[in-house]
């Protein structure tokens, strides 16, 4: 992976940036110590690692825009971090960058039930949010899989979705408005508990910018109240297109469930080793649907789902009866990538795809799964398309990384063609950067370019992600 | 403005060209689909109008996806019906500008999108700009750009969606926008509430939209408190239920069923329809709409006030004379807040007074900063937004 070319000028003043950051900041929010920096040398995508030039966790918005003003004065990139969960990259430091981790911003400032909001420092984790109302009985909605660990800063940054998107949206759905720092270290507020504010709406193309085009430091989030419960039915199927076919039955009938997963042969089978959530691990596919309300509706809702999916001969159907066996369902499913971790080294993908496409797309896959000879097992939000393909990789034999990559862009390449996209959730990171040129033209990046030329017009913030780097180097020499 | 500087090009390839060309010799144009919302924002400053309304094909519309993209062009009540032909529709129940703004014409997907009209079920289902999953436009130099695509969830490359919608053509004439739709429900039903104080109204909107219900629509107009609820029959029938059980503590509770008329009238505004008068739209928090309403009423004429997204929307009508109220209506809703759009006025207000709220330095730095870069000409409806 290629990174932008560290500036040596930037490097050789490092003593002296540590120095100034010190005079800005408090002492243990500056990290220079090699050994302390090297513990933020990667995000969740491991393959690729940099140390930092230094570290600083600033405690508030006024000591963020502190550090950033001097930072851009110096000409310093600066990487701003969440929890460092991506999984695309997009934290991954370079070597002359300054890392600004929100770990320290972890106050919930305000919560309001009648107006249903809640106002967050952005180092605040997603579940944490949900943990602040949920004894009034709300909770925040996009769930993403790291929900645990993940800030909603980097929610913001990636525009996270989760399981449950299907029916609440994304973060960019759920986002009423942010206290931003741009490079230059000036504060704005964007949005905020109100909602659809007049003029550009700088909040939406905030949110999903991958960190750069400001540091948000903290956030309104609409807060929901939580449904009476929540139910999930499983169906096995003899194949993929099955199950895709009753996937588009059940939406063409109205049901909105709150979930529709799918699982393939081989991630059924993995899953159920390592889980025991008794899985039909003869079938070729698997639906989870789980639907919301109260004890009446949920069970005339999966009495309608029930109907649809018996017309597709489902070869196992089970209902959760109890909370036990609601949870002994999703066992499986929210396994699935520690399950993977146990028998081999795998590299989970992010595309998206119209669902009408999937019996192709998995048809596609197994294709190439052949030929390159490397495993790969299919999880899929099926209600909205995105696919997490896991492709299982051995990284301890020589050119099986490189082989597993090379599967992984054919994939995306496919998502594309089909009239899909190259990531679902996940963010281009530096992971899909150089793939941007097969769903983008050159105006297309351009328009998205001009953004950032406006937001951080040095292009200090977050360098090396989203954007080839070549187009970049030919967007900013012809802007000059 | 004469009939001959009218272009209404029939491909995206064509408007490309001529935007091109209008902006080699600057050429102002005002970007134009339905014409029923041209009323909205500062008047346009233009030489030439540009129709988008002949890009009206649906490019492609899978219901078992909940998905259509159609032309910028393309008029909202045909895609509604094609849509309701499949039980489906867009989820965001747009607001048809023309009652209250005694326009003519028909409304484009186009229009809809450049000004991110919304509708009562914004509160559940989201704005327009939620359930937008792509565009294609035009920038000011003609370069044609996509964002977004046809798939629910799509995170690739800055979010120009959201940034078109909303943008009221200062970024772009939008030449094809794609969406993601909802079932349309079985059944509806309205729970009633009489004679309730704005105040006291908007606490039952509140315990309404804070119940485990799924209230689709929170309004109080005209003396009458509305809670919404959709879906199947038999869900609908329970949770009318509950909730009228939870807000007994307001007064009785009537359950009306099926009434798209009512909500058709809280989504056009049109009790203040053919009415004399400027219009004014405040977005705030829902516990503020009241007090904003209040406050402003102490200082200046107020003729009639409703409300929507249950105390969120305030729509104020004042009388159109001096400053139509804005001096008095901003300085509420700053202080609480919030923003304060002027909606109706006559054109020589909407000169003297900015219909779109002033943005603070910084924001409006950015915002003249972008509209430089999608738009170096300044050709695309220069005026409307902002000087």
């Amino acid at each position: 992976m290629q990174m932008p070319e560290p500036d040596a000028s930037v490097i050789a003043q490092r003593d002296l940036i540590v120095r100034r950051l010190r005079e800005v900041l408090p002492e243990d929010a500056v990290i220079s110590a090699e050994r302390e920096v090297r513990a933020y040398e990667c995000d969740a995508l491991t393959a690729y690692r940099c140390p930092p030039l230094a570290v600083i966790l600033p405690r508030s918005t006024e000591e963020v825009a502190a550090a950033l003003r001097l930072l851009h004065g110096m000409g310093v990139p600066v990487v701003p971090r969440g929890s460092g969960t991506s999984l695309a990259g997009g934290a991954l430091p370079t070597a002359d960058c300054v890392i600004l981790g929100v770990a320290r911003l972890n106050k919930v400032l305000e919560t309001n039930y009648p107006d249903r909001y809640v106002r967050v420092q952005t180092g605040v984790t997603n579940l944490s949010v949900t943990g602040a109302v949920q004894a009034e009985g709300f909770f925040y909605a996009p769930d993403p899989s790291s929900q645990l660990a993940c800030a909603i800063a980097g929610n913001i940054a990636m525009n996270s979705g989760g399981a449950h998107c299907l029916k609440y949206g994304v973060t960019t759905n759920n986002l009423m408005g942010v206290t931003m720092v741009t490079m230059a270290g000036e504060v704005m507020e964007i949005g905020g508990a109100h909602l659809d504010a007049p003029g550009l709406d700088l909040l939406g193309v905030l949110c999903g910018s991958e960190g750069q085009l400001g540091v948000v430091t903290e956030a309104t989030l609409r807060i929901l109240r939580k449904p009476e419960g929540a139910r999930p039915i499983l169906f096995g199927f003899e194949s993929s297109e099955i199950a895709g076919a009753c996937v588009a039955d059940i939406i063409r009938a109205g049901v909105m469930p709150v979930a529709l997963e799918f699982m393939d042969g081989p991630a059924i089978r993995v899953c159920e080793d390592f889980a025991q959530a008794g899985y039909p691990v003869n079938a070729g596919a698997l639906l989870i649907v789980e639907v919301e309300g109260g004890p009446a509706e949920i069970d005339d809702q999966l009495s309608r789902i029930r109907a649809i999916a018996e017309r597709h001969a489902p070869m196992a159907v089970r209902e959760a009866q109890s909370a036990e066996e609601a949870a002994a369902i999703w066992l499986g499913r929210k396994s699935a990538f520690g399950a993977m971790g146990q028998i081999s080294d795998y590299m989970c993908l992010d595309g998206t795809i119209p669902i009408g496409a999937l019996p192709h797309v998995l048809r596609r896959i197994g294709e190439m799964s052949a030929a390159c000879g490397l495993g790969v097992a299919n999880i899929f939000h099926a209600g909205d398309g995105n696919m997490h393909p896991l492709i299982l990789f051995d990284a301890n034999k020589p050119g099986d990384l490189e082989k597993c990559e090379a599967f992984g862009a054919d994939i995306l390449r496919l998502c594309v063609e089909v009239g899909g996209c190259l990531t679902g959730e996940h963010g281009v990171g530096v992971e899909k950067r150089d793939l941007m040129g097969v769903q983008f033209t050159a105006d297309d990046m351009r328009a998205q370019m001009a953004v950032k030329d406006v937001f951080d017009p040095a292009w200090l913030l977050n360098p090396g992600k989203v954007f080839p780097l070549a187009t970049v180097a030919e967007h900013r020499l012809a802007a000059e | 403005m004469s009939a001959a500087l009218a272009e209404a090009p029939a491909t995206e390839a064509e408007l490309s060209a001529l935007v091109a060309a209008a902006a080699r010799d600057g050429t102002r144009l005002e970007i134009v689909g339905g014409g029923t919302r041209r009323g909205l924002g500062a008047p346009v400053n233009a030489d030439a109008t540009l129709s988008t309304a002949r890009l009206d094909a649906v490019t492609l519309y899978e219901p078992q996806a909940l998905t259509l993209v159609a032309g910028a062009g393309a008029r909202l009540d045909d895609i509604a019906a094609m849509l309701a032909a499949e039980g489906q529709r867009l989820p965001f129940e747009p607001m048809d500008h023309r009652p209250l703004l005694g326009a003519e014409g028909a409304p484009t997907l186009g229009g809809m999108v450049a000004c991110n009209v919304s509708g009562p079920r914004r509160i559940q289902a989201g704005a327009c700009r939620d359930a937008m999953l792509g565009v294609r436009f035009v920038d000011g130099r003609g370069a044609v750009v996509k964002n977004g695509g046809r798939v629910m969830k799509n995170v690739t490359g800055y979010d120009l969606v959201k940034l078109q919608c909303g943008a009221h053509g200062a970024l772009g004439v939008l030449t094809e926008v794609a969406f993601r739709l909802q079932p349309i429900p079985e059944t509806t039903a309205t729970l009633v509430l009489q004679g309730l104080d704005d105040a006291t109204a908007v606490a039952a909107l509140s315990a309404a939209l804070g119940s485990p219900f799924d209230v689709t629509g929170a309004a109080h107009v005209g003396g009458e408190t509305l809670a919404r609820i959709e879906g199947f029959a038999p869900s609908v029938a329970y949770r009318a239920e509950r909730l009228r059980a939870a807000l007994a503590a307001f007064g009785p509770v009537g359950i009306a069923r099926d009434d798209a008329d009512r909500w058709r009238a809280v989504r056009d505004v049109t009790r203040f329809a053919g009415r004399p008068g400027a219009v004014w739209r405040l977005s705030l928090k829902p516990s503020d709409g009241p007090k904003a309403a209040a406050a402003i009423r102490e200082r200046t004429p107020v003729e009639d006030a409703l409300y929507d997204w249950g105390g969120g929307l305030v729509w104020l009508l004042t009388p159109d004379a001096g400053d139509a109220g804005e001096a008095v209506v901003r300085a509420a809703v700053a202080r609480l807040g919030g923003h304060a759009t002027l909606v109706r006025a006559a054109e020589a207000t909407r000169r003297r007074v900015s219909p779109f709220p002033p943005e603070p330095a910084p924001l409006a730095a950015l915002s003249r900063g972008l509209r430089a870069r999608f738009d170096p000409a300044g050709i695309l409806n220069p005026g409307r937004m902002a000087a």
